[in-house]
């Protein structure tokens, strides 16, 4: 977008631009497998649960706001979606667009954080955070903690994934304005779009496990 | 490239001797230094726990430490060892000076990321470290709940969280590798022409990168557990320690094979080195490094044989775990067969490469006694079980890793061991071993459980044989740290290839420089084709 396009040199182990795409995309797909195998502990300890004590769990599903998840998961699309049309324009040239729809992105990343800390907030006041200050009627109360300490992980390790989604978008709008990238070079912007739809997919799971198995079994 | 004749002489050593040249470098090279450093420092502290375990166990009655103490001894030695030692040792410190340069690269995929997994690791370490002195961990390297979430009076918090840290540097590492080889091959390196040490490092990467994230997220719900009092894994509340058995074996059981398969690796090149032959059944012996790392992710219920698992999974888990052996006997005939008629040359990584072969043979078998789940419950928790995983991991793994040392410390520092005290100490080794670990089968067949600071007194002759074992085991590992030290200044100086290898690597001065190679080497033929005899002696 500027008039002195500083295009980023061949680091020194590659022999060519392509051979350093390729190597990027790569990495970021084994770096995801990892991600996937990561959040899959807390899948697992999930399922296992919630087989367990299927009760405590949809009973824990009734407190949860759908509409609040709802709206996240509708922002958490768009945003991908801003990611994507971010990643082709950088692919067509277009440094300026390009900017644009990046910080679309991370605006969009931003609301859906902070949707998710009015949540984190109203369970809190709730009494519904595991620990010595949870609070639940019921014969079931510490398997409902059971709920809300897999909801706590497992949505605050998603969350802690959008705040580094939104720092790595930071990095690359800053080389965007720097003029960094061309149609011959924008991996860099490919590669955190890998990494932001994943963290999006991540959250297309938790959305109906966490909040949409209805409580009349 | 310009100065290229300038540089002659330069090599990754003496390319800058400042703190800084080699904290923040980004060559490979320079970053498996660091590391070896770093895992020889930890294996000495984890082999000190261990020689006051011995020491506590040459009597019946227990007089050198408490119960509590000797807890936190074994749990301290197991984790040091297999988080601090074996996991990074031949992939982080042989792996990352090698992979480059068998591939014909300048460096690896990521360089930067190299040097951050060591940082990682410092770090990981450190907060471990800082556990272990500031109240210890008695929970067993398996930090099995509930005891540890809710029972254990020590340090569980901190030392959960050095693991997690450590973990990713060895997601890092194995990231590396895996896409070093699938993009950075020079050109004409097929996949069928790399050198079956990276094969095994391929393998050993995947499992790098798929089992320990699992132990991270494992390990940070038992602290988030043990800080919050939620009930996962507390049965007293509705939680399933079994849960955490699962998740903690997904990751522990493949976790031996990121120590196993790069030692199988280094024994192909050493094989194939000193018989001066290819090795046989080249093909096999690649797939059976990925058959081993994909079976080692279906066996970890046999860990769980007593646990109150269902019988039908642990039928289930006894078949895959007894195919296991496959691949892993695919390895040990060809190794055979490869030095059937091979022009032998008895030098010092060949002798640990044959007491690996033996060693790594007599754990596996009687890993197929502990698979065959009635057996199992007679010898679950018995000395059998530290045993046969000690010929495994020491016997199998350690052995590896000093073949390894003792192959490429002259690609490393240019200078050759001296060949007669190195074999001097490879055989005090495999004395030293074997009395240490073989009364441990009969003491585990007699019933006597592991974990115990005490013991009836008719097992003491075996322990006290046990004990002198681990004596002379303790010496076999000085002398080697003595000449090599030595020999960086004193060393026969030696020459790009000493060994008449044939691996790129062996192409390229020693010590190599930064670069690895003058120009990018270009591949015309498989790894292992040795020129007649009398060429290299007319040389």
């Amino acid at each position: 977008m500027s008039d002195h396009a500083h295009p980023t040199p061949v680091a020194h182990q590659f022999d060519d631009r392509e051979q350093q795409t390729e190597v990027g995309r790569l990495g970021m797909w084994l770096f995801l497998a990892t991600e996937i195998l990561f959040f899959g502990g807390l899948f697992t300890a999930y399922l296992v649960m919630r087989w367990k004590w299927p009760e405590a769990f949809a009973v824990a599903n009734s407190k949860m706001d759908v509409t609040l998840g709802a709206i996240n998961t509708a922002v958490l699309l768009t945003s991908s979606l801003t990611m994507a049309l971010g990643v082709r324009a950088a692919q067509l040239g277009r440094g300026k667009g390009s900017f644009a729809l990046i910080i679309a992105t991370m605006v969009f990343g931003l609301a859906f954080l902070g949707i998710k800390a009015v949540e984190y907030a109203r369970k809190f006041q709730e009494g519904l955070f595991p620990g010595p200050g949870f609070v639940f009627e019921g014969a079931t109360g510490r398997q409902v903690e059971t709920f809300f300490s897999l909801y706590f992980m497992m949505t605050g390790l998603h969350a802690l994934h959008m705040v580094v989604g939104i720092g790595i978008l930071t990095v690359i709008a800053a080389m965007i304005r720097r003029g960094r990238f061309s149609p011959d070079y924008y991996a860099p912007v490919e590669i955190s779009g890998l990494y932001w739809h994943f963290v999006d997919i991540i959250w297309i799971f938790l959305f109906p496990l966490l909040y949409l198995i209805h409580p009349h079994l | 490239m310009s100065h290229e004749t300038a540089v002659e002489g330069t090599n990754y050593l003496n390319n800058g001797y400042s703190l800084r040249s080699w904290f923040l470098t980004t060559d490979h090279k320079r970053i498996a230094i660091l590391y070896l450093f770093t895992i020889v420092l930890f294996f000495f502290v984890g082999g000190s726990f261990a020689v006051l375990m011995r020491l506590e166990l040459m009597s019946p009655q227990g007089t050198l430490v408490q119960a509590e103490t000797y807890n936190k001894l074994f749990t301290m030695h197991g984790i040091v060892m297999i988080f601090f030692f074996l996991i990074p040792s031949i992939p982080a410190v042989l792996g990352n000076f090698l992979i480059p340069m068998m591939v014909g690269a300048r460096d690896l995929a990521f360089p930067r990321l190299n040097l951050l997994s060591w940082y990682v690791f410092v770090a990981g370490a450190s907060v471990t470290l800082f556990a272990l002195v500031t109240g210890g961990l008695d929970t067993g390297w398996t930090f099995y709940t509930p005891f540890s979430t809710s029972y254990s009076n020590t340090r569980v918090v901190p030392a959960m969280v050095g693991i997690f840290i450590t973990g990713f540097s060895s997601i890092l590492t194995g990231l590396n590798f895996i896409v070093t080889v699938h993009k950075m091959r020079a050109p004409g390196l097929t996949w069928f022409r790399l050198p079956l040490f990276v094969w095994s490092l391929y393998a050993t990467s995947l499992v790098m990168v798929l089992a320990t994230p699992v132990l991270a997220i494992t390990v940070a719900m038992v602290a988030f557990e043990r800080a919050t009092g939620i009930g996962i894994f507390n049965p007293a509340i509705g939680g399933d320690p079994l849960l955490f058995q699962h998740l903690f074996w997904f990751y522990s059981h493949p976790a031996v094979y990121i120590m196993i398969l790069p030692a199988m690796g280094v024994v192909s090149e050493v094989i194939a080195t000193f018989s001066r032959k290819e090795v046989f059944g080249y093909r096999f012996v690649a797939a059976a490094s990925l058959a081993i790392a994909v079976y080692g992710f279906l066996v970890w219920g046999h860990h769980m044989f007593v646990s109150g698992q269902s019988v039908y999974a642990g039928l289930v888990f006894s078949i895959l775990s007894y195919l296991v052996a496959i691949p892993s006997a695919v390895k040990v005939f060809n190794w055979t067969a490869t030095l059937y008629k091979g022009q032998i040359w008895f030098q010092t990584p060949l002798l640990y490469a044959f007491g690996f072969i033996g060693l790594f043979t007599i754990g596996g078998l009687t890993g197929l006694f502990l698979a065959a789940m009635a057996v199992d419950v007679h010898l679950t928790d018995t000395y059998f079980i530290v045993a046969h995983f000690h010929y495994i991991m020491v016997g199998g793994a350690v052995m590896g890793f000093m073949a390894g040392i003792h192959y490429w410390w002259p690609k490393i520092t240019g200078r050759l061991y001296p060949e007669g005290w190195a074999k001097f100490s490879a055989l005090v080794l495999f004395v030293g071993f074997n009395l240490t670990f073989f009364p441990q089968f009969l003491l585990g067949y007699l019933g006597m459980p592991r974990r115990y600071y005490h013991y009836p007194p008719e097992f003491q002759v075996l322990n006290v044989l046990s004990t002198a074992g681990a004596s002379i085991l303790g010496v076999g590992y000085l002398i080697p740290l003595i000449y090599l030290l030595w020999s960086l200044k004193r060393g026969k100086v030696a020459g790009a290839n000493p060994w008449g290898a044939t691996t790129l690597e062996w192409q390229t001065a020693s010590p190599p420089i930064t670069q690895n190679f003058p120009t990018t080497p270009v591949v015309t033929s498989g790894s292992y084709e040795f020129p007649a005899l009398e060429e290299v002696h007319s040389e």
